[in-house]
This record gives structure tokens, sequence and C-alpha cells, in this order.
């Protein structure tokens, strides 16, 4: 049978988020009771975690999560780590034997830095060149998978249910400003790990619940920019897409999300002319970047999160806010779970992104 | 009220509304049996040739000189449509010499015979509908 | 001539029990097929001038005729097709050049119909166009991403020159001259009332369809024909064309007899002489030379024009059109060797150019591994015969379609094939008075309005059942498409997987 990445496969899916404007720690045990509570929209074929502010002694090094199949692809990849990062640590991601998890791959952390003569040979900023070296090792390092790739933040993810995968990376030990989660129900897949979400890209992370009739538009689009879609999946894509907008374009998260989730054209002729303009040229410009069919997505990002549902809101999200606490999930037990008692609870508009940041100054 | 217009610029010359008119004229059903192997007797005309034609039939004046001039009564306007009563018509051929346009002429009995908009049809006439290129239009116009 | 060698190919078939004798066939007949006989009082045929056009046959009121093919055969032979034997008994008795119309009818593969579109169950909605937005708003232009921004952060939106078309369908270039002033006007007010274009071919722009410059593209041909500062100022973008797909490699004909006052006017060449473009433009023998004709267009224009470059799919196509991408372009037209014309050489027609399909495949595709897919939009042309084919080409990864037979189709053409010969019965590939006439433009608008509204509801209703609700989501959207009967060479090509993959 193929696997993730020779073969696209359609899933649904839960998500969860929380995220503390103030930079409070949150245990990691709080965010697996959530997406635990929506354990039958997951099938056990996937699940996963993004923490933000996890490695705060580590926060100026990139933390490269890996996946090896055997020895020999972990042995291909660290030689090239060597040859373009310093590295500064490496260790075994601390897990526990459940019985549901089988079949791990060997999974590594290192905490690198670019070598300073190969950054500056290679003429690019240091994102570009972490990005593009994370992506040669996907594609062509067979076996090595790097899952994650930002700065004091870490991907955690499994083929099992959810709340089995947080018991499997003892989330509890961890403690992070946000995190997102995500229980996978792929449809036709023995499920592989490196295809389970989050998906990540730099600092960049994203849980998505959803399958986007515009993927193929989307994919052939990006991948002229140095892009790989090796997986198949919409989440990697919606990565790719998110990073190129915001980070290589210099697109607003707001006009990313006008993008992705561009509004009708018969809305845009009822704004104000030079509002007109500017969401007609956001539409036109990117327009192979607008993303069609349902979605939820969850955007991890240093120092902030965004909520977004297409725009015709096609699957379910709703947001809560409690002190200064932000909680967003697929469904509202999810959050109620966590806490029962919210300032406010409210389903965001299709289209309609919900962004959130750390309070300036916030620090642990 | 609505009438039938004449749209010279797009007449082909074709002659397929005097078959029309002849066959919604004839009570027949059939339009083979109407019309085949006989004279036709159409109440509307396409003069001209092949460059420039057009198709005449009665315009329904608003002061028809027929209906002035008919010495038996069979001539009288009804709701704008010039109507012929082939009754009391005897056939003094009157109205043929007073209409300007040539629009009332002679049938296979030698009475008169003349454009009455197709009354056995609903809406359109025949002649109109029968039109491969909109020469003829059934419209309201000032 | 003592010698008939060519029997006729058709047969016109009367059924007497049914003809009226109204003679409208004799009337409707430029090739005077159809005669009265006064002393039978019948009427009588001469089917070795039938081209099979269908007029007589749609004007007959009662439905006593058909065309028939011949069944008259020669010895039957695999190889020396009746066809074949028949070119040559023509090419034997005048020693000239095969001419024919319209594009290429010979048996090659068509991709479209061995690509199938996907629809959305259980795992993703269809969405009903009834009650959701369906978008199919198009931009044809440069799209590269240049964000610039003012002192307050804000974007500036500043974008190239661009068509904004209501659905991804233009009419592709006819001349006036090839076909009827009522064709065109036909075309120019359908192009407005849908918010689409027209493109004038080669043939310059008659002066009563200035008003409809905002939904004209311009074409400027190697003849440049009509071409002047109004004229390429008057349209909303300039098309250069180099080749078209029923004739790549040779320039338009168009024979004296069609070159008649308005059209001589039209042309800004004299009356009754053949208007024969060159083969190549003769300023461009290069990819540089393109470059330079692009930028004196825009330059013209005041860079306020997107400039199309309109090329037929030939063996090199991608690279063609990675060097057009290039060129200041913001628009590449490629049309397919389906594509029709009012005149072409026989074996140039048949012979010469690839399928539209797969050209566009590997224009699109070339273009993104280079990374200047954003260069340019993409139109093709060249047999585009329903709205399957519409999101078939949109999927493979055009941004619009030209649409020429189609179009042509509606205002009653039957293809015949004989537009070279300047009779055409239905008034479109004619320029005799009497014939022109048979095209009333109310009409003929009003046909190409029908049809465009409802193709694009029909791509609206497959766009929904993808799951995509606006245009652009499908645009170079592969994986809606899976091949059927295709060899794995061609489905590479293609790009796309096979069914049931």
């Amino acid at each position: 049978m193929l696997r993730e990445g020779q073969v696209r496969i359609p899933s649904g899916c839960a998500v969860s988020g929380i995220f503390s404007k103030s930079r409070e720690p949150i245990c990691g045990s709080e965010i697996v009771r959530s997406i635990a509570v929506m354990h039958d929209r997951s099938n056990g074929l996937g699940g996963g975690f993004a923490g933000y502010g996890i490695y705060p002694e580590y926060h100026d090094y990139y933390a490269f999560h890996v996946f090896y199949d055997d020895s020999d692809a972990k042995q291909a990849c660290e030689q090239f780590l060597e040859r373009h990062f310093d590295v500064i640590n490496l260790s075994k991601i601390p897990t526990k034997k459940v019985a549901s998890i089988v079949d791990e791959p060997l999974i590594w952390r290192y905490f690198v830095a670019p070598l300073p003569h190969k950054l500056s040979d290679s003429q690019l900023n240091e994102k570009e060149y972490v990005a593009r070296c994370v992506i040669r090792v996907n594609s062509q390092i067979n076996g090595a998978y790097i899952f994650s790739s930002g700065k004091d933040m870490g991907v955690f993810k499994a083929v099992g249910f959810p709340e089995d995968v947080g018991e499997f990376y003892r989330l509890e030990e961890y403690q992070g400003y946000c995190w997102t989660a995500h229980g996978r129900y792929p449809t036709n897949t023995p499920g592989w790990w490196g295809g389970a979400h989050p998906f990540a890209m730099l600092d960049y992370s994203i849980v998505h619940n959803g399958e986007i009739s515009s993927y193929d538009a989307n994919r052939r689009y990006v991948e002229m920019f140095g892009y790989r879609c090796n997986l198949l999946t919409d989440t990697e894509v919606i990565t790719y897409i998110f990073d190129y907008l915001i980070r290589k374009q210099g697109l607003t998260l707001q006009e990313a999300a006008q993008v992705v989730a561009a509004p009708f054209w018969d809305t845009i002729r009822r704004k104000p002319p030079e509002e007109q303009e500017r969401l007609t040229y956001l539409r036109d410009i990117f327009s192979s970047l607008l993303i069609t069919g349902p979605f939820s997505i969850l955007l991890g990002f240093e120092g902030g999160l965004m909520a977004l549902n297409d725009r015709l809101k096609l699957r379910s999200m709703v947001a809560a806010e409690k002190g200064d606490r932000f909680y967003v999930a697929s469904e509202e037990c999810a959050i109620r779970v966590i806490e029962p008692q919210l300032d406010r609870i409210w389903a965001p508009k299709g289209g309609e992104p919900v962004i959130v940041r750390l309070n300036s100054g916030a620090s642990l | 009220m609505k009438r039938v217009y004449v749209n010279e610029e797009w007449c082909l010359g074709c002659h397929l509304c005097e078959y029309y008119c002849a066959f919604s004229n004839s009570g027949e059903t059939n339009m083979v049996r109407a019309l085949k192997d006989k004279a036709i007797y159409p109440r509307i005309q396409v003069e001209g040739d092949n460059n420039f034609s057009f198709a005449v039939s009665c315009r329904h004046c608003d002061e028809p000189l027929c209906v002035k001039g008919c010495i038996s009564g069979a001539l009288s306007v009804s709701g704008g449509v010039i109507r012929l009563d082939t009754e009391k018509c005897v056939g003094c051929y009157t109205c043929i010499l007073s209409c300007p346009y040539g629009a009332i002429t002679i049938n296979a009995d030698h009475g008169v015979q003349k454009c009455e908009l197709c009354p056995a049809r609903e809406g359109v006439p025949a002649c109109v509908e029968g039109c491969p290129n909109r020469a003829l239009v059934w419209e309201e116009r000032q | 001539m003592a010698i008939q060698y060519i029997y006729p190919e058709f047969e016109v078939v009367r059924n007497a029990d049914r003809c009226i004798g109204c003679r409208v066939c004799e009337r409707q007949c430029a090739n005077e097929v159809h005669r009265f006989d006064p002393e039978s009082g019948k009427m009588m045929a001469d089917e070795s001038k039938c081209v099979n056009c269908h007029r007589c046959v749609s004007l007959c009121p009662v439905r006593a005729l058909k065309i028939v093919k011949s069944d008259h055969t020669f010895r039957p032979n695999f190889n020396w097709s009746g066809d074949a034997i028949n070119q040559v008994y023509q090419q034997a008795g005048t020693g000239g050049v095969l001419l024919s119309s319209m594009g290429n009818p010979n048996p090659y593969p068509i991709y479209w119909d061995k690509l199938l579109i996907n629809a959305s169950q259980v795992t993703n909605p269809s969405i009903d166009p009834l009650r959701e937005p369906m978008e199919t708003k198009t931009f044809l232009g440069k799209k590269t991403p240049c964000i610039r921004r003012d002192g307050q952060g804000r974007l500036i939106p500043e974008r190239s020159p661009r068509l904004e078309l209501s659905t991804p369908i233009l009419f592709s270039a006819m001349s006036y001259g090839s076909i009827s002033y009522n064709a065109h006007a036909s075309l120019a007010r359908a192009a407005k009332a849908l918010g689409i274009y027209y493109n004038t071919g080669e043939g310059g722009l008659h002066k009563d369809f200035y008003e409809y410059g905002p939904n004209t593209i311009v074409q400027v041909a190697s003849g440049r024909f009509g071409v002047h500062k109004d004229y390429l100022n008057t349209g909303a973008a300039i098309e250069i064309k180099i080749g078209q797909g029923a004739k790549p490699g040779i320039g338009g004909h168009l024979p004296g007899a069609k070159i008649v006052e308005d059209v001589s006017k039209t042309r800004m060449i004299p009356q009754g002489t053949d208007a024969i473009s060159p083969a190549p433009h003769h300023d461009i023998y290069s990819i540089e030379d393109l470059r330079q004709l692009v930028f004196s267009l825009k330059e013209a224009v005041n860079y306020e024009k997107p400039v199309i470059v309109k090329v037929a799919a030939v063996h090199n196509i991608a690279a063609i059109a990675s060097g057009i991408a290039r060129s200041g372009a913001d628009i590449i037209a490629i049309d397919g060797f389906r594509g029709g014309t009012g005149a072409a050489p026989t074996r140039i027609r048949d012979n010469i150019g690839i399928p539209i399909e797969l050209a566009l495949a590997s224009v699109d595709q070339r273009l993104r591994e280079e990374g200047i897919r954003g260069n340019v939009s993409i139109v093709v042309g060249g047999s585009i015969r329903s709205s399957a084919d519409v999101v078939k080409a949109v999927a493979l990864g055009a941004d619009a379609v030209y649409i020429g037979t189609a179009a042509l189709l509606s205002l009653g053409c039957h293809l015949c094939r004989s537009c070279h010969a300047g009779k055409c019965n239905w008034g479109i590939a004619t320029q005799r008075p009497d014939l022109v006439k048979r095209l009333n433009p109310e009409i003929g608008t009003q046909r190409l309005i029908n049809l465009v509204h409802a193709w694009t509801h029909e791509i609206k209703e497959m766009m929904g059942g993808m799951g995509i609700n606006s245009i652009e989501a499908l645009r170079g959207n592969r994986l809606m498409l899976r091949g059927v009967g295709l060899n794995d060479r061609e489905l590479s090509i293609l790009g796309v997987k096979h069914a049931g993959e």
C-alpha cells in the first residue's frame, strides 16, 4: 500500500488550541485533555501537538525534530546537519511506551544554528537558509524527515489517537504559552508518522481540519518558489502558503488570510473604493493561493496564533476567551472541558481570521 | 397595439412568410396537406429582388381607407384589427383599389382576402414566427 | 469536362411526398444546387455543387430535405482512402495547392475526450451553485507579486494592465473580411453584454465597432492590415499574432473576392487584391525581436494595455512559451492544431502542429518549473467544444479559453468547411451583401450570449461538484483530472493520473 507522500489521502479531523496572551506557562497536559474530548473526530491514525515557548533554554536555536526510518538515514542526515549547522545539542526525544502507539521510528531532536560561513556563502537570509536545508533533507535523504524546525517551539506527532500521542511524548513535562493539537481521521491510509499533523516550517505550524479542493492549484503554485510538497497533504501546502505570503512576500497575517480565504467578489464590490482596490489586488495577484473547500486552520507562529475558517465556513470552529487565555477548537466541548467558565464564546465567521498575539512585554 | 412590422434590412426574400401565412389560414393542421400541389393565396407578399426585398401585409391603419370605402360593411375595425366578414363581402374590390399598400388581394374564390393577424392562432402571427431572420417582427411601436 | 473524376460527396434527398414547392431551398442556396423545373413542376438538385451546409435543410418548412453522404465508393483500400484518391484527381486537374477551411477534421486523438473530471463525495462537500456563490471572474495579465507599501504601511495596490472577464471565455481572432460585418457586429455586441472580449483578427477594426473598444482585442499580424495608432488605442488589449493553429508557419490568406469596399478601407489595402500576410513577421526573426515589438506596442499605447502573443502549438511550444513569458508579453495565447480558419492549404491544416491539450500541459508545467508562470496568463484555443473542455483546459493550467468555431456554430455555421469559397449561405464567411444580411446581428448576438451563459452555468455546476467555488482554484488543479485510455507518456505530459489511481 502506498504511504503518505506517494498518494494523496483525504481526511477529516479535530483541532484545538490554547494561547496565553500574557505568556503564562500552560502545561502540555491541558491541550491533551482538550483534544481527547473529541476522540470520535479521530480514528487513531494520527495525532499531534505544537507547543510554543517550550524551549526557553535554547530559544536562540532552531529546534529540529526528526523521524528516522533507520540508522542509515540518521547517519546521512546528521552528516548533512553537521555540514550546514552548528549542532549545540542532540538527543532522543523522551517518550513513554504506550500500548496503542507502535512502529515508532527513531525520534531525535537537535538544537542548531546555521554555520556562519555557509550562511554567508549562500547569500540567503537565515530563515531562507534553514528552510532550504529542511526541504532538502526531507526531499533528498531517504528515511529522514525533519518535522519541526522553529525556534523555541516544537511539534510532537505520531500515528495514534491524540491523547495517546500526548502520553507517548510526555507532554505533561512541557510548558508553553501556546499549544495546538490535532486528531486525524484519514480515510484510506495505514498512517505514517510524518503524515500526522501539525505540519511545520520554521516557526509556522499548521493544524487543519478539512479537505481543500484547491490543493493541486495551490501546490503547483508554491512549488515554483522552492517548496516541495512531499506529503501531498493539505496541511503541508497551507503551511508553505503562509510561509510564502508572510515571510517571503511580507504580507501581514490579515492580508494573508484575505488571500487564502479571499472575500467573494460580491463582498468586495460592496466595500469602499480603496478597500475594493486592496482586496482585488490581493485576490488577483495571488489568485493561485486562494484555498477552496472546507477548512479550519490554526496557524501557530512565534508570539501568536491565528484561527481561520474557509469562506463558506464548511468546517466547525468555535473560539473563546477567559482572562488572558484564548481558546479555539472544532467543538465547544473541547474548550469547556478545560475551562467551563468562559468570558466569551463565539463562532468566527467564514473567511474572517481571529488573530491573537502576546501582549507587548509579556515574558516568562 | 402589437402589429407586424417589417425590417427590410433583414428580409432575405425567401418567401417563407407567404407559405406560413397560407398554411395558417388554411384551417389545416399539416402543412404538406395544406399546401402541396396547390396554388397558394398568402395574405402577405414579398416584394423586391434578391438584393432588396420586404414583405407587405395589412398595416391595420388607424384611419383605414379600405374600411371607409367598403360598400357592404364587410370590413370593420375591431380592437385595432381590420377584419373582413366574407358573408357580407360582395366582391366589388373597392378595398383593393383604395388600399395604398396593395395589402388586400383576391383569394381562390375570387373574393377578397387580407391579413387579420392570424385570429386562429394565439399570439404571434404565423408569418412572424416563420421568418428566419427577424425581418418580420410582432411588436408595439409608437 | 468530359471525364468527371470526382463523384459528388453528398446526395440531396428530397421527399417528394412532402415537398410543397415553395422554392426556399432554391432561393437560399448560393451554390445553386436546387432548381425548379417548370416542365415537371418539380424541384431538382445538382449535388455536385452541394457543400453540405444545411441551409436548405434548416429552412425547408416541411422537412422534405436531407443531405446524406454518398455511398458511391472506390474499391475499399485502407491506405488509399477515397479522400486521398480524390485529392490526387483534383490536383492532377488543377495543378494547385488544395485549400480548406475550419479546423483539422482528421481522426487524430482528442485528449479532451480522454480526460475525466472529479467530483466530491463524503470527505468534502460539493457546493451547490444555485444556493452558494460560484465565481468565474478571471483577470488576465501579469501576476508577479511585488509588495510595496506607502508611508503608513498600507499596500499600494498597483497592478499591470490586464483584462477582466466575467467568465474564462473569449471569442478568438476572426478578421473582418474572413467573416462578415454582421458576424463581427454579433461578436462585438455579445462580448460587451457578457463582459468578455472578442478579437478583431488581423483585418483591422471597422469604424462602426470602435464603440465596442473596451471589449475588443486588436490584433497585429505580419501583414499589419488596418494597424494604426487609433486602432491600437481603441482596443482593450493588443494581440501579436505569430501563428495560428490551422496553419502554423504561414500567414493569413484572404482571397481578393472578399476584399470588398468596406473591408478594403478597414484593412487599408486596395479593393479586390488578395490579402496574403507574410509567413513570418519581418521584424521578428528571433525572440529578442519579439521583445522589441512587444515594447513598441506598449509604448504606442502608453503602457496602458496588456499585450498578448499568439502562437500556434508546435513541437517546441514549451520553450517558445518560456521565451514569450520573458519577452514582456502579459498573456500567451496558444492555438492548437484543430483551430479553425477561413482558408488554409489543406496539407498544412491537416498535418502541422500538435494537440492543444498536450501543448497547454507542457507549457504550463514548463513555466512553473522555471518559476515564471506568474509572468503571463495563458489562453488556449484550437477546438474548445464545450464547457467540459473549458473546465479541463483550466484544470490543465489555462487561465481562459478562446472559442472560435463554437462561436461561429452558434451563429449558424454548419462546419461545411467551405469558407474559402466566400459563398457562406449563413452570412458568416462571406462578403456578398445578399448573403451577409442573412445573419441578423440581433439574433446572432443573442445566440452567442446564450451559448456563453449556458457554458458558464455548466462550468459552475462542474466546479461546484468538485467543491471549488472560484475558478482560480481550478486553474492548474490537475488532481481534478484523470486520464482514460492514455499511455504513461501521454499521462506524464498531461501531468494527470490514470482513472482509478
